[in-house]
């Protein structure tokens, strides 16, 4: 067949020869805890901000909206890699981390960098999130808080933000997700993650294709059940809904 | 300004929405303790504005609102302060999913430190026996019926001690069978002498209950009198048609 040529040398063998394998799974695996740490602890960190922008955005003063509207416009319209240079460059040639390694493979000197510039970019899209999750509660809910006389603050803590936390956290924990895919980006400032791993086995074995594929494969294993899990809870959720 | 015999006092107030509707035109009103004002009025004519305007959910575009002698509409208040002594109920009730029954009527009084937690249970008990609600205490708002959702509602405004009560169309979104649990309540209330001011489409409970009713369209009162006055000698000929039509 004439298409046959188009895959020549592009044989199995060529995408899953793992032979590297007994040599460097090291690289893998502590490049998939890299990856976990590094996304964890951004998506985390990043909530607490995450909020206070939330309540920015849905205040009555207008600065207040506009403050925390142009910082979640900056890191969504800026790619990633932008923000990790600037930051990496930027802040953290100011502020000097000492090259202290913990767990044996974890460089604070890059791995708080990583997660700073993940935490801001993430509490962008996180506070969207949870803004989200506040506009969704039925706003009778903060009248009737509010006309029994609690402050604004007291309704939001006591009466709108439980309520919310059911549509917010589905929605995060899709965030998180993102980030285990995103922070792969965090491999061109040598942090040593999954792609990085992958990245220095290709070139160490000249083997350029089977380790990228097990790292897509890894990527896999870990994100596909967490968003189908995601979707089983939030069905359920959804159940205890209906009145 | 308000003297001893007035609780509320409304002065000329105005709202425009973003968009200009005008939703109240120049609306003066007063509402002396004990009185229960009934406001109708068709659709749209800004009753419900006007009732959300006295706890300030709705901040007049203009005008003044006196609570107890105090100019409510002015910045430095602390409406928190007096929106605790004005219960309000609510069509849609509002009641907190989250939360139990037990936890809906404690929440305001002991959040704010006006009542124990077990003064504020003990409290909510007395309220609930009052109704015949006292076995739900622990179940949560999505396990009752719309009738006994507004009763409770009533009951967590009740143990705020308020002096007064707003009941916006507090039956409109009952089933017709649970209204009438809803209306005997509130004629409980007046007759204990309690304030209120109610928007209201059931006439026959306005006139019955009342001591005072306004008709209000297009944003503006346009007459107010004793109920059986107001329904059987009606003035304005917009009164007469509306209630030509409705009764």
């Amino acid at each position: 067949m004439w298409w046959s040529n188009l895959f020549a040398g592009m044989s199995p063998a060529n995408f899953f020869n793992f032979s590297f394998l007994p040599k460097y799974l090291s690289f893998f695996v502590q490049g998939l805890e890299y990856t976990l740490l590094l996304s964890v602890i951004s998506v985390g960190l990043a909530v607490i901000p995450a909020l206070a922008l939330a309540l920015m955005r849905l205040s009555r003063s207008r600065i207040v909206r506009n403050l925390s509207g142009a910082y979640i416009a900056v890191f969504r319209s800026t790619p990633m890699m932008v923000q990790l240079y600037i930051i990496f460059y930027g802040l953290f040639s100011v502020i000097r981390i000492p090259s202290v390694v913990i767990l044996g493979f974890i460089d604070l000197s890059r791995f708080i960098p990583g997660v700073v510039a993940l935490a801001l970019n993430s509490s962008a899209y996180v506070a969207e999130i949870i803004r989200a999750g506040i506009l969704a509660v039925d706003g009778g809910q903060n009248e009737a808080a509010r006309s029994l006389g609690l402050s604004s603050w007291q309704s939001m803590k006591l009466v709108v933000l439980p309520q919310a936390i059911k549509n917010i956290l589905p929605a995060l924990a899709n965030e998180l997700v993102t980030m285990v895919k995103e922070s792969s980006i965090c491999s061109v400032l040598g942090m040593t993650e999954l792609i990085w791993g992958a990245k220095t086995v290709a070139t160490t074995t000249y083997k350029t294709l089977s380790p990228y594929v097990l790292a897509a494969l890894v990527y896999f294993v870990i994100n596909y059940p967490a968003s189908k899990a995601i979707e089983a809870i939030e069905r359920r959720m959804r159940r205890g809904d209906r009145i | 300004m308000a003297t001893g015999s007035e609780l509320i006092r409304v002065e000329d107030v105005t709202k425009k929405f973003k968009g200009g509707v005008v939703a109240l035109n120049g609306c003066s009103l007063t509402i002396s303790p004990g009185e229960v004002v009934a406001i109708i009025g068709p659709s749209g004519s800004g009753k419900s504005t006007l009732l959300r305007c006295l706890n300030l959910l709705e901040t007049p575009t203009s005008g003044h609102i006196f609570f107890d002698g105090v100019d409510i509409t002015d910045k430095k208040v602390d409406i928190n302060l007096h929106r605790r002594k004005m219960g309000m109920v609510f069509q849609h009730f509002n009641l907190f999913p989250h939360k139990t029954v037990m936890q809906n009527i404690t929440l305001a009084p002991v959040t704010l430190k006006l009542k124990t937690e077990d003064e504020a249970k003990k409290r909510g008990m007395e309220l609930l026996e009052r109704i015949g609600l006292a076995d739900k205490a622990n179940e949560y708002p999505n396990m009752l019926s719309g009738g006994q959702k507004q009763r409770i509602a009533i009951v967590r405004a009740l143990c705020m001690e308020p002096d007064v009560m707003l009941f916006d169309e507090p039956t409109s979104a009952l089933d017709p069978e649970m209204v009438g649990e809803v209306l005997d309540l509130m004629r409980q209330l007046a007759a204990d002498g309690m304030t209120m001011a109610i928007v209201t489409h059931e006439m026959g409970f306005a006139r019955e209950v009342a001591s005072r009713v306004i008709f209000m369209d297009g944003g503006a009162i346009l007459e107010e009198n004793t109920p059986s006055e107001l329904f059987d000698h009606p003035q304005n000929p917009r009164t007469q048609t509306f209630l030509s039509k409705v009764l």
